[in-house]
């Protein structure tokens, strides 16, 4: 989206850590310095395998933890240094959609009272609560008899249905998404994600969409992140991205990616990535990915890469390229 | 080619408080040596039941095996008795589950895990079982495989536990592997090392794969035939050049337009299958899939289709395969390809 890139971004990522403290210590760095920008009504894809902290950034950003250092600003205003209004402000305008449509939503409540919680929290009765929790079910697909019944008497599909009306009900600019449609089925995949692009295109919503299924998040995205071992290693459009991946770890990710089209499966080179990634705790020196590179040079274990803007509105943290 | 599991009419069942759940209604299928099979479908349509099945791990009662076999070089597996069963499973027919962290007991060593299976079935001293296990250890790609013969399976990663699973499935030598979802919770470039070294293996032992699983993508690198699976019955099979070219069930069309191509254009929109697979406990009259399908016909809320053969490999059981439906079948064809 080429008009989107001369508008202010709406969220700025500046150079973020997130450490963890376990046992003892020993600090697991789960995001090690990572900084982004999202536009206005553009979806960022972030894609990594489990571990590189994907899912952590998302929870910083929102505040669900603090950050150990970095700064992120949504809309100019520095998220973790907000307070008291200000700070349900910020609640209001960024809503999260969890990966397991089965254990965030609490069992123990009806539909209508799981959506209208955040409407009673920041005193939206403008309307009668009942009519919007209603709206809001149509809106994503479900119905008026759905709002008086638990969490347990509905589909995968249909929970995270739920998530989203909960989310979409304090009408937020910014939803991050945290895998949410890992847990479904592919059938059901494709209904949740053109939920989430009509929703997009009707209401204007920024999304940051974290995920490890490629082929949905290029379909879904307009920029697209790699991560590794708690940094982003490419960050780019997405066609530019998926057709010409400049970093070694983007280069095995997508041709792992298996195809569904027999005719093509000896036509393919595939670079398989030896061994696992390493533990967090104890990362590689230099480049973290050195010690599964395929095109691993001294120069990786000693310096860390530089996070350059290589073409434009393509960066990668890489010593190819230096 | 001769078949080694011959699976024929199958109805599985389970009687729940709410009632009997027809799980599996009526699934035949073959595997031929050395080849690999493909079941999928989405959750709840009873591949692995089916599979469960096969290596007679359904819990009776609740489940009941109603009707049909399981033909293994000619014996009904369904008719064994428990005894005769384990002398089948791990040494004839191995199995590995979805899940690595919870298939694995937490409480015993990984080489432990090993050796008991080629202790029981190969009658060689430990001594001899803990070579063979290292042996297996090596063979699926593990490093220091001594040191690790000693580790714990939480000592393991994710990718490492499957590989471990994976090495006491054969470490018998089975004539047949079956994989229940193998890949589902790993990740993608994880994944791919795990599906090479199953055909890596199977080229080396000559193994029959079933494989288990929802990834299309997965299937078309892998498989040799495909069956699909739709609320407990098999709607369409053949070869997989068949299934992919020229799939010819709306329920395998609906599959394959589900998913984005990695060159789709992002302002199309994806074709998802409206609505949700049948409640078994009910099953509906006709055609299982009918109510979510787009060229249904009032005789497929009816009827339910049987299984027909297209060509010799291609089997489908759809109502537009009836030669009176073939005009509307031609229409709907051409619609298809138009959009």
């Amino acid at each position: 989206m080429s008009a989107t890139e001369k508008k202010e971004p709406i969220l700025s990522v500046k150079n973020v850590k997130k450490h963890f403290q376990v046992g003892g210590k020993k600090i697991l760095k789960a995001v090690d310095g990572i900084s982004f920008d999202i536009y206005p009504g553009e979806t960022l894809g972030l894609v990594g395998e489990s571990g590189c902290g994907k899912s952590t950034v998302g929870r910083t950003l929102i505040r669900l933890y603090n950050a150990t250092s970095g700064e992120v600003s949504f809309k100019g205003k520095n998220v973790h240094e907000l307070k008291g209004k200000e700070l349900k402000q910020l609640n209001r305008s960024m809503q999260m959609i969890f990966q397991d449509p089965y254990a965030s939503l609490n069992p123990r409540m009806k539909v209508m009272d799981i959506i209208a919680e955040g409407i009673d929290i920041h005193g939206l009765n403008g309307k009668k609560r009942e009519d919007r929790v209603i709206e809001l079910l149509e809106t994503v697909g479900l119905n008026k008899s759905h709002a008086t019944r638990f969490p347990h008497e509905f589909s995968g599909g249909q929970r995270q249905r739920i998530g989203i009306a909960r989310a979409l009900a304090v009408e937020p600019d910014f939803i991050i998404a945290d895998e949410p449609i890992s847990a479904l089925d592919v059938s059901v995949q494709a209904q949740v994600v053109n939920l989430m692009k009509k929703l997009q295109r009707e209401r204007g919503l920024t999304y940051l969409f974290i995920a490890h299924d490629l082929s949905m998040v290029k379909y879904i995205s307009d920029r697209v992140g790699v991560m590794y071992l708690g940094n982003l290693v490419e960050l780019a459009d997405s066609d530019e991205m998926y057709d010409n991946p400049l970093h070694p770890y983007t280069q095995a990710l997508l041709s792992a990616v298996p195809i569904a089209d027999p005719s093509l499966k000896n036509e393919r080179e595939r670079v398989i990535l030896k061994g696992d990634v390493p533990s967090p705790i104890d990362p590689p020196s230099g480049c973290k990915f050195r010690t599964r590179c395929p095109q691993a040079m001294d120069i990786c274990a000693s310096t860390i890469p530089e996070w350059k803007e290589i073409k434009e509105k393509h960066f990668v943290a890489c010593h190819l390229y230096n | 080619m001769s078949k080694i599991l011959d699976v024929r009419d199958l109805h599985v069942s389970f009687h729940t408080y709410s009632g009997e759940v027809k799980a599996v209604r009526g699934v035949s299928f073959d595997v031929e040596k050395g080849q690999t099979l493909a079941i999928v479908g989405e959750s709840g349509c009873g591949k692995s039941v089916t599979s469960q099945a096969i290596m007679k791990l359904i819990l009776t009662p609740p489940g009941e095996y109603k009707h049909g076999e399981v033909l293994y070089n000619g014996k009904d597996l369904v008719k064994m008795s428990e005894k005769e069963m384990e002398q089948i499973r791990g040494k004839e027919i191995a199995m590995i589950f979805q899940d690595p962290m919870t298939s694995l007991n937490p409480t015993m060593t990984v080489g432990k895990q090993i050796v008991e299976g080629i202790i029981k079935h190969q009658k060689l001293s430990k001594a001899e079982a803990k070579e063979k296990a290292i042996e297996m250890l090596k063979l699926v790609g593990i490093p220091s495989p001594e040191s690790r013969f000693t580790q714990y399976p939480h000592q393991f990663s994710g990718g490492m536990r499957q590989r471990a699973m994976i090495a006491i499935a054969l470490s018998c030598n089975p004539n047949v592997l079956i994989a229940d979802e193998p890949t589902t919770a790993l990740d993608v470039t994880i994944q791919a090392q795990i599906m090479d070294l199953m055909k890596d293996l199977q080229a080396r032992l000559g193994t029959s794969i079933i494989l288990i699983t929802h990834d299309l993508g997965v299937v078309a690198e892998t498989a040799d035939r495909v069956v699909v699976m739709y609320a407990g019955k098999v709607v369409e099979s053949g070869t997989i050049n068949e299934i992919f070219a020229e799939p010819r069930h709306p329920y395998t069309w609906g599959l394959m337009n589900s998913m984005p191509k990695l060159n789709q254009d992002r302002s199309e929109e994806l074709s998802p299958i409206p609505g949700a697979p049948p409640d078994l406990l009910a099953p509906p009259k006709g055609c299982a899939f009918a109510a979510r399908c787009k060229y249904a016909m009032k005789i497929c809320q009816e009827v339910d289709p049987e299984l027909t053969e297209h060509s010799k490999d291609h089997r489908v059981a759809c109502w537009l395969e009836h030669p009176m439906a073939e005009a509307y079948r031609k229409e709907v064809v051409e619609g298809r390809e138009s959009v």
